[in-house]
């Protein structure tokens, strides 16, 4: 991991922890970026941790890039000495792969795809060495994920799974984006899953989508009245495959405004993690359970 | 005390200063893409600078007035008429009860600011009216408005008809326009010969160009230094593990056409950036209409911040001269 400094134009500083994604590089970003709130530097604006990187955006009238930049780099120690600990929450994300609404999409958008004569989770599937679909949508709700940024739009969260290197799921983004993505899609690209916030273009593969609104401006819906946005980097999802019958009932419950997102409190320690990846990821399963 | 819509123009919305503070979130700053013209406008009718106006993108809407106001009309040159009687831009001028502004073709530029004593006094969402489409926040119901939408006034000000701002402090572009770029983020993922080109080149604006983003073209492909592709960054050169993305930065998707995120930037994403155009030339984009020829310049940081500086010498010199 080697840190790299860049202006971003006369208000921006980007910070890439590291070229790779790996939790280690986004629990040193997130501890920088939470130093350089805590240091509440007079000029910064807007401070946006991103999944191996981060970015601090600043008034250059109240403090010279320079000074900033060099104020940047002493809270480097400091992070890379901070506990990579964090108390959070895992919550439930009931999914409908599979979809006939991100099917239909993905068939008027499949000049654009990699295999125009397959399906996404046929390409996905095919690529990553799974026989079948099923098992690939498996692989992709069967350990829990870890929320490493939120952006792009409206409160999409990136999300990174909590295995080994050798078990990543990896798929390409779109050969040129589409134009139309359904809302509350669930996607892939790269090494990262997201749920589309909003309907609009987009470039991840698209596997299924989520009853479960996370984004709400008017925040009417009972669990987004206290702030529009669902998601913040560190929560930590579980996927949970549904069928057609159980989404309808969702949506019919979130439109009355009883529906429930399931979520309990969780610690997560990074080297606890490293140390013994399926048994971390059993006990926050189990968490979900017993909450 | 509204202003009510007869014929919404092309695209027309809502915007102030914008909404800072949760660009973390993936909700961006938005407001007037052109902000000097948009203070401008508030100046010349007696808000306050960042009070709402109409941003109307290349044509004008058509407004029945049902109050007595000041208006403006700022940035873009279209012609305005009172009742069909012409009117001056970047000049206040008083419209009676019942009254229609309407306007004519584009003249140059690409936003009309109008901006109304008292501002358009729709509800504040995350503290500010700007309209954000995509998030469905501000403006009328989170859109552009539309056919009959009663726009609200706010307490008027005290402004003075034919306050006007003199030509010399409005600003006009050259041709090519010209962009000023600091080089950064990942410059040096594409060769010496690559970066010697894109400032060489000229380019023109594309058709996609939003208040999203600004895309260019008719500048040679970017070659990509040789790497492996870093793990989770997908497979393409100009992929990068999803990251943050500056306002004004330029990025190029497979190395061809390169985009500049301008207002509602979306807040991050795979794609590799060359740079970013500096604060002073962000208002000059949202007066760019397609095809207009457009040159790179590079610049360093001292360059910029007194570029910056230099625009707010003039904005200071534009209050000074409406006092």
């Amino acid at each position: 991991m080697k840190t790299r400094y860049s202006f971003g134009g006369d208000e921006h500083i980007f910070v890439e922890v590291d070229e790779e994604m790996s939790l280690d590089a986004f629990f040193k970003s997130l501890s920088m970026t939470n130093a350089v709130r805590d240091r509440n530097i007079e000029g910064v604006t807007e401070i946006c941790p991103a999944n191996a990187s981060f970015q601090i955006k600043f008034d250059p009238d109240q403090i010279h890039p320079n000074d900033l930049l060099a104020e940047l780099k002493t809270l480097e120690s400091v992070a890379e000495n901070a506990d990579k600990r964090m108390t959070t929450r895992i919550v439930e994300i009931p999914v409908y792969y599979n979809d006939p609404w991100t099917q239909e999409t993905l068939m008027r958008f499949r000049e654009r795809h990699q295999d125009p004569n397959g399906t996404d989770l046929e390409y996905a599937a095919s690529i990553n060495g799974f026989d079948t679909v099923e098992q690939f949508i498996e692989a992709h709700h069967s350990n829990p994920w870890f929320v490493s940024m939120v952006g792009f739009v409206s409160g999409l969260p990136f999300l990174y799974q909590l295995v080994d290197r050798d078990r990543q799921l990896q798929v390409p983004k779109y050969l040129r984006p589409r134009t139309d993505t359904p809302k509350l899609t669930v996607g892939y690209g790269g090494c990262f899953s997201c749920v589309y916030s909003v309907r609009g273009a987009g470039g991840y593969q698209m596997f299924g989508i989520t009853p479960m609104p996370i984004f709400d401006p008017e925040q009417k819906i009972s669990y987004l009245k206290d702030f529009m946005v669902f998601f913040k980097p560190g929560d930590i999802v579980k996927w949970r495959p549904i069928e057609r019958a159980e989404y309808d009932r969702i949506v019919a419950e979130v439109e009355a405004g009883t529906y429930t997102p399931k979520i309990a409190e969780v610690d997560f320690d990074l080297d606890v993690f490293n140390k013994d990846i399926d048994g971390t990821n059993t006990k926050l399963k189990e968490a979900l359970n017993d909450g | 005390m509204t202003v009510n819509v007869i014929k919404p123009g092309l695209l027309t919305t809502v915007q102030d200063l914008g909404r800072p503070g949760y660009f973390h979130l993936g909700i961006p700053l938005g407001g007037a893409m052109d902000r000097l013209a948009l203070r401008a406008g508030n100046m010349l009718v007696g808000n306050d600078e960042g009070a709402a106006a109409l941003e109307a993108v290349f044509m004008g809407p058509e407004l029945a007035f049902e109050a007595d106001a000041l208006v403006a009309v700022t940035g873009a040159d279209m012609p305005i008429f009172l009742d069909g009687e012409e009117q001056e831009g970047w000049t206040s001028f008083q419209v009676k009860a019942g009254q229609v502004l309407t306007f004519g073709f584009l003249k140059s530029g690409a936003r009309a600011y109008i901006a109304v004593s008292g501002g358009i006094d729709t509800p504040p969402a995350l503290g500010s009216r700007s309209t954000y489409a995509i998030g469905a926040l501000g403006g009328v119901d989170g859109r552009a408005i539309a056919e009959g939408d009663r726009l609200p006034l706010g307490q008027q000000g005290a402004g003075k008809v034919s306050a006007t701002v003199a030509t010399h402090l409005r600003r006009s572009r050259g041709s090519p326009a010209e962009l000023r770029i600091l080089p950064g983020l990942y410059w040096h993922r594409i060769t010496a010969e690559a970066q010697k080109n894109f400032f060489e080149d000229e380019w023109a604006v594309a058709p996609e160009a939003d208040r999203m983003g600004y895309r260019f073209r008719n500048g040679r492909p970017l070659e990509f230094v040789d790497r492996k592709q870093p793990f989770g960054a997908g497979s393409d050169p100009s992929n990068i593990v999803d990251g943050c993305y500056p306002y004004g930065s330029v990025q190029v998707p497979s190395g061809t056409e390169p985009i500049v995120l301008h207002r509602d930037a979306v807040s991050g994403g795979g794609y590799f950036m060359i740079g970013t155009v500096i604060s002073a030339d962000m208002d000059l984009i949202g007066q760019l209409q397609p095809h207009v020829p457009v040159k790179f310049v590079e610049v360093d940081m001292d360059s910029a911040l007194n570029a910056r500086r230099e625009r707010a010498a003039k904005l200071n010199e534009i209050r000074a001269s409406l006092q």
